[in-house]
């Protein structure tokens, strides 16, 4: 079983900052629902402008695993950045760039503190994709050797899987994979045997599957990984969003992230490393901050984390995520997994009365708020466009994980996937427009 | 109930015209769309100038599926020059439909694509109506 913290709601501090602090210190709601005590999705939507903008029909989001939405308080805390302080940071020394400076850096100890590391330990990047590409290049470039092997899973996204490929063309390098049970989840019997040879170097590999949903046991894989001297490379892109991670208990070396599906905005994300590993290795891009020095031909290093981000970082961004991360505590981690956890449950209920669906991915009780499956006959994109139709938004296609729709022998499949936001009733509309899809393409 | 998934288009799709392969095609482009898996391979035979048999095999969309048997059609007989003045806009007619999203519009011309691939004799065409929008 993965080892999550859960900790008492609402733990969060710093609700006095000047920026992002609009999140009542209140739990939402006493109102139970959905086997969820403490916790009330119909106030945490109202939080959620999108959902209150007028249009034909109401909006069924059901795409959060693509991208989340933004509560009022994120999209304040940018826009208050931006009216009162915006200016480059670590620079100027006049006020409202030590202002800029200051809530930057906030919004990384509040980061830090959401996934119990340092904040010298957080690098923010453009999103998990360059946070990837930065452990691939970087420290990827710099510790593995030729005919040293890589081992990765079918069920990667492809931001996990390419970088690693582009790495392994270059240095020689073989590319191994943990494979899938019939259930796809990964077979750790396999584990040993993949690591006997002692060439595997790093494991990387996804927390939670973008597609079929399977929450992967990453404290028993990096034991296991570790024992045999490989680093561990963990993509958290689904999971830090909708469960309480904790970089340490985990016992990855490194952890990638991003905002935009953790109630942030889009353009960051952010790169946990363990810090005598990115003390070691050398910078990912050249040029203004990440320098303590400068000739004409030849660069020192600034310290970490600035070491790893260079030119003009994404403040206001920053700035949004740190709210969105005061945000989610303020809800409880543990209140928000248990929620998306029920709806896939009650999704995958009513998906298996609608004829001619197929679900993918292990039982409810295995899989975090991601439930993928495929209409006998009909194409995804024909599925998602009568979907959208009726105003319900799912995603349709291969979710960025080709090979493992090879592996499952379909082409593409439909997903719903939810949030704190996500009700009941959005699944009632998902399932009344799988009849109509069924309907329709069954004359 | 729907605009986008008319009648003859739902027909094209279930019943595909010009649907298989040539043995020893005079040319064979494949195409995919990365979007969502759209697939499409069509051999061509030519004989004076024209288009003497084609024929489409793949795997997408009902949309992507639809166009390429609508298209394949419409272009068995017709001469390269004309198959090489083909437009967008052509497509949408055949399908009969006055515009297409974005991300839709890309599983309708993937057939387009193909077909001029095989008229230029390019292994890929590239669609800058497409692009330009």
């Amino acid at each position: 079983m993965l080892r999550l913290r859960l900790s008492p709601t609402g733990a969060s501090g710093d609700t006095g900052a000047p920026v992002g602090a609009s999140v009542g210190a209140a739990p939402r709601g006493a109102g139970a629902s959905n086997g969820t005590p403490g916790f009330d999705p119909r106030r945490v939507k109202a939080d959620f402008p999108i959902f209150a903008t007028p249009r034909p029909r109401p909006l069924i989001y059901l795409d959060s695993a693509a991208t989340s939405q933004k509560p009022q308080a994120v999209l304040d805390a940018m826009s208050r950045y931006y009216t009162t302080c915006n200016a480059n940071i670590h620079r100027g020394v006049y006020g409202i760039a030590e202002e800029a400076t200051a809530l930057y850096e906030d919004a990384r100890r509040r980061f830090a503190a959401f996934v119990n590391a340092s904040p010298r330990e957080i690098v923010f990047t453009r999103n998990s994709t360059e946070a990837l590409n930065l452990v691939a290049r970087a420290w990827g470039g710099w510790a593995l050797r030729a005919g040293d092997a890589i081992l990765l899973t079918p069920m990667e996204h492809h931001s996990n899987l390419v970088p690693w490929q582009m790495l392994a063309a270059e240095k020689q390098l073989e590319l191994r994979f943990i494979p899938l049970t019939g259930s796809g989840e990964l077979d750790l019997d396999a584990l040993p045997k993949l690591l006997a040879d002692g060439r595997v170097k790093v494991v990387s590999f996804v927390h939670v599957s973008n597609v079929l949903g399977t929450v992967n046991p990453v404290a028993e894989i990096a034991r296991v990984a570790r024992q045999h001297g490989a680093t561990v490379v963990v993509d958290a892109s689904q999971s830090a969003a909708h469960m309480k991670l904790d970089v340490r208990a985990l016992g990855a070396d490194f952890v990638a992230c991003t905002s935009h599906k953790m109630l942030g905005p889009t353009g960051i994300g952010v790169l946990w490393g363990r810090r005598e590993l990115l003390e070691a290795m050398p910078p990912f891009l050249g040029g203004g901050e990440m320098i303590r020095t400068v000739s004409l031909t030849e660069s020192t290093w600034n310290e970490l984390p600035w070491k790893f981000e260079a030119g003009t970082m994404c403040i206001a961004e920053a700035v949004g995520l740190g709210a969105a991360v005061t945000y989610l505590e303020s809800l409880g981690m543990e209140h928000v997994f248990a929620h998306d956890r029920a709806l896939a449950a009650t999704c995958m209920a009513r998906l298996a009365e609608v004829p001619g669906v197929r679900l993918l991915g292990p039982p409810a009780d295995r899989r975090g708020g991601v439930v993928a499956f495929t209409v006998d006959g009909v194409h995804p994109h024909d599925v998602a466009t009568v979907l959208d139709r009726n105003g319900v938004c799912v995603r349709a296609g291969h979710h960025c994980a080709m090979p493992l729709h090879d592996q499952l022998g379909v082409p593409a499949s439909v997903r719903a996937s939810f949030h704190c936001y996500s009700l009941p009733e959005d699944v009632d509309a998902l399932v009344t427009g799988l009849h109509q899809v069924t309907k329709l393409f069954a004359r | 109930m729907d605009s986008l998934f008319r009648d003859h288009i739902l027909d094209h799709y279930r019943h595909p015209r010009c649907h298989g392969t040539i043995e020893r095609p005079d040319a064979r482009v494949e195409d995919a769309n990365p979007l969502c898996g759209d697939r499409l391979r069509m051999d061509f035979r030519f004989a004076e100038g024209r288009v003497a048999e084609v024929r489409f095999s793949g795997s997408g969309c009902s949309i992507s599926q639809a166009s390429a048997s609508l298209l394949c059609e419409a272009i068995e007989g017709k001469p390269l020059e004309d198959v090489k003045a083909l437009t967008r806009q052509d497509v949408l007619d055949l399908l009969g439909l006055d515009e297409l999203g974005p991300v839709r519009s890309k599983c309708a011309m993937l057939a387009l694509k193909t077909v001029k691939a095989a008229a230029y004799g390019m292994a890929t065409w590239t669609d800058d109506e497409e692009e330009a929008e």
